[in-house]
């Protein structure tokens, strides 16, 4: 029964990854290695002022300080900081003033991606920021946003066109000192977006980002940074590709996020970035840190991810629960296949009274994966009547891949109510052979048990995405199940 | 309709069907009684593809084909059902996402377009009505939370759905009271039409004065060792297994 089991695993989860093909376009890179005066010339090339170089500066003496992390469930190859490229931008025009000016080439590679840049063809309701390697390539529906007051543009130009908002929030909630990989980021990110949203405006359409790695031998270290004044609300997801190497390549972002009084802020991830062939050669290392601050009374946060691909994931999207009756969520959907690994989960800090949060994980691993669910609930002293509930499930397919849980619970105040519950299954051979029984192949009778394994997840998402991502988790697996 | 010779099929290499020799036409409804351990659902799985249990000698036709040439999937497509004894839970996959998905792919194997959201509700409706299922246990997973009674019910209900030539009801009467066995019965009744075949298989008789039976095999130790018309029902209900037993033993 363990073969029959291992055999329909096997079958279901051997497909390739479809967004593996490279773009071959001019590429301004600068030489590999890092020092102070390739921050110096990242600043330049962005035409940064001084006081941005001043806190890349700053982050990075720290950095020098600094060891990379070593608790997670990781087993991470030896990095070679000095190896990396930590400049790459398609080369274009340096003034877009309408789209005829982007390279046909870069239009084509999103439109592949499913990320049609072209006016005519756009996403209806949702505008999108493309950034290829270091640079944003065009921003979508800006003037439609800017009618409404919301500042939607690369981060690039927010450090240039709106310096006092940068000055006050970039950092505020992931210090540049906050750990290894923040640090990094902070001294040599190159661009992402930059998301203002005015008191009282509820953004009229999904904001997002589509993040490309597509040179060789560069690292991608994007920075966003979402505001949400009173009173309003955005929706913002982020999608992420790369083309197949046998090298692997480091992706080290940051995302902060702040809510105001009664504002809501929904980021929704569906992560793709090349996973590695099935032997586990390749892929990227996804060392990202995620913060949310829920500043102002009322406000909300919700994280929702889907978790595909990257070789090695070290993700921890979290709430600063501030605020009086504020609320922080995390929906989580993490698939490891083959030789990946994840370490990914959330941390909920309860600051502000009546303080609630939630988060549901659900793990899947495939192949010879490991997958760990690491995640922290704080109560501070001053958090009367808190409340959490985490949830994390783990759903094995196959007997040579590993699940974990490990859960952080410290509660200083007596009022506080926190719950936890796990489960661990596998996807049952009676399960598989029922359906089969009443027509549907075992393909699909994966597709449709992990589906509805991560229904709750998935329900979380804007609808397009949600389709998507459930292709995606099909696709994830394809080749491996039980 | 069916015809299997000679089916010899065994479990981690214990032989479980002995040499089963069972002739099917369309329209006959045929019982397979017999005491446990007997292999009456060992057959119904076989016939149904489960790979559990490797047959080792025998053939069987279905529909002129081979049937140990098509998949689990393919034979269901072909027209073959199985009412599991103990039906499967499929948590978060909705009764309705998982017929829709199974009728599709009965609707593509027939070279039909898939339904459309409007006409599988309707159908829907228009089945559950048949079977006197709740409306409520569609809404949910599949078999999740069920009761004994409502997972029967159930694969009464995706048999309507499905409407198949051959249906194989695997012990659909045990654990059922006998408003849950009237209703699933009269079920399988309105189902039934002039070319398709039901096989039931029962311990009792109770099943069969409601779902009448064109033909009873008695299964034992492996081999049909007597076969007869609805009244051998009786006659076993009457004098029970030992009297196959004797019967044979003498």
């Amino acid at each position: 029964m363990a073969n029959d089991q291992d055999k329909i695993l096997d079958e279901v989860t051997n497909s390739d990854y479809k967004y593996g093909f490279f773009t071959d376009i001019e590429t301004e890179t600068i030489p590999k290695g890092l020092n102070e005066d390739v921050v110096r010339l990242i600043s330049q090339k962005k035409g940064e002022p001084e006081w941005m170089l001043d806190i890349r500066l700053k982050a990075f003496r720290h950095w020098q300080q600094m060891e990379m992390p070593q608790w997670a469930h990781l087993k991470i190859p030896e990095i070679d900081y000095q190896d990396i490229i930590y400049y790459a931008a398609p080369k274009q025009k340096p003034k877009l003033d309408s789209l005829d000016e982007v390279d046909p080439e870069l239009l084509d590679t999103f439109s592949r991606l499913g990320i049609p840049l072209e006016e005519q063809k756009m996403l209806t309701g949702v505008a999108v920021d493309a950034v290829m390697d270091s640079i944003s390539v065009k921003t979508t529906f800006r003037e439609a946003l800017a009618e409404k007051g919301i500042i939607f543009c690369s981060m690039s130009e927010a450090i240039r066109e709106h310096p006092d908002l940068i000055k006050k929030y970039l950092t505020s909630v992931v210090p540049a000192t906050d750990n290894f990989f923040a640090a990094l980021n902070t001294a040599v990110f190159s661009d992402g977006s930059f998301c203002y949203i005015p008191k009282g405006v509820r953004s009229p359409m999904e904001l997002s980002t589509y993040f490309r790695i597509n040179a060789a031998n560069t690292g991608q270290f994007e920075r966003t940074l979402i505001v949400a004044e009173d009173d309003s609300y955005v929706s913002y997801l982020e999608g992420c590709t790369a083309p197949q190497r046998d090298e692997n390549q480091l992706h080290a972002a940051v995302v902060e996020i702040v809510a105001m009084d009664n504002a809501e802020v929904k980021y929704s991830t569906v992560q793709n970035w090349y996973p590695g062939n099935k032997e586990g050669k390749g892929g990227i290392y996804n060392f990202v840190t995620k913060r949310g601050i829920c500043k102002g009374k009322n406000s909300k946060i919700s994280w929702t991810q889907v978790e595909t691909g990257s070789a090695i994931t070290w993700k921890y999207p979290s709430c600063i629960l501030l605020g009086d009756n504020s609320y922080g969520e995390f929906y989580s959907v993490a698939v490891t296949n083959n030789h990946q690994q994840a370490d990914t989960g959330s941390k909920m800090i309860h600051i502000g009274k009546n303080s609630r949060s939630r988060i549901v994980s659900k793990g899947i691993s495939a192949g010879v994966s490991n997958n760990s669910y690491r995640g922290l609930v704080k109560v501070v002293k001053n958090a009367e009547n808190a409340r959490n509930f985490s949830q994390c499930d783990s759903l094995l397919l196959g007997d040579k891949c590993g699940a974990h849980t490990f859960p952080y619970i410290e509660v200083d105040n007596p009022t506080a109510i926190v719950e936890h519950e796990a489960t661990t299954s596998k996807i049952g051979e009676d399960q598989i052979f029922y359906c089969n029984q009443r027509g549907i192949s075992t393909e699909d009778a994966v597709a449709l048990i992990i589906n509805g394994y991560a229904k709750e997840v998935l329900n979380k998402l804007p609808m397009e995405f949600a389709v998507e991502a459930q292709k995606l988790l099909q696709i994830s697996l394809e080749g491996s199940v039980g | 309709m069916l015809t299997i010779k000679n089916l010899h099929a065994s479990i981690n290499g214990k032989e479980i069907l002995k040499g089963v020799n069972l002739s099917i036409k369309p329209g006959e409804v045929h019982a397979i009684m017999g005491p446990n351990g007997s292999g009456k659902s060992t057959l119904g799985a076989v016939l149904a593809g489960r790979e559990l249990f490797e047959v080792t000698q025998g053939e069987i036709t279905f529909n002129g084909k081979d049937i140990f040439e098509l998949s689990p999937e393919e034979r269901s497509r072909e027209g073959l059902f199985l009412s599991f004894q103990y039906p499967i839970e499929i948590p978060g996959v909705s009764m309705v996402n998982f017929m829709k998905t199974a009728l599709n792919e009965h609707r593509k194997h027939k070279g039909l377009a898939p339904v459309t959201a409007s006409d599988f509700l309707k159908l829907m409706r228009e089945r559950k009505e048949l079977v006197e299922i709740d409306s409520a246990l569609t809404n949910r997973a599949v078999n999740e939370g069920f009761s004994g009674g409502e997972k029967k019910k159930n694969e009464i209900f995706q048999m309507a759905m499905l409407e198949p030539k051959l249906a194989i009801l695997d012990e659909t009467d045990s654990g059922l009271d006998i408003d849950a066995l009237r209703i699933v019965a009269n079920g399988v009744n309105k189902l039934k039409k002039p070319d398709n075949s039901t096989i039931v298989i029962t311990h009792y008789q109770r099943l069969l004065d409601y779902i009448v039976p064109d033909f009873v095999h008695i299964l034992y130790n492996g081999r049909i060792v007597k076969t007869g018309g609805k009244e051998l029902a009786l006659d076993l209900e009457e004098k029970g297994y030992d009297w196959i037993k004797n019967e044979l033993e003498e």
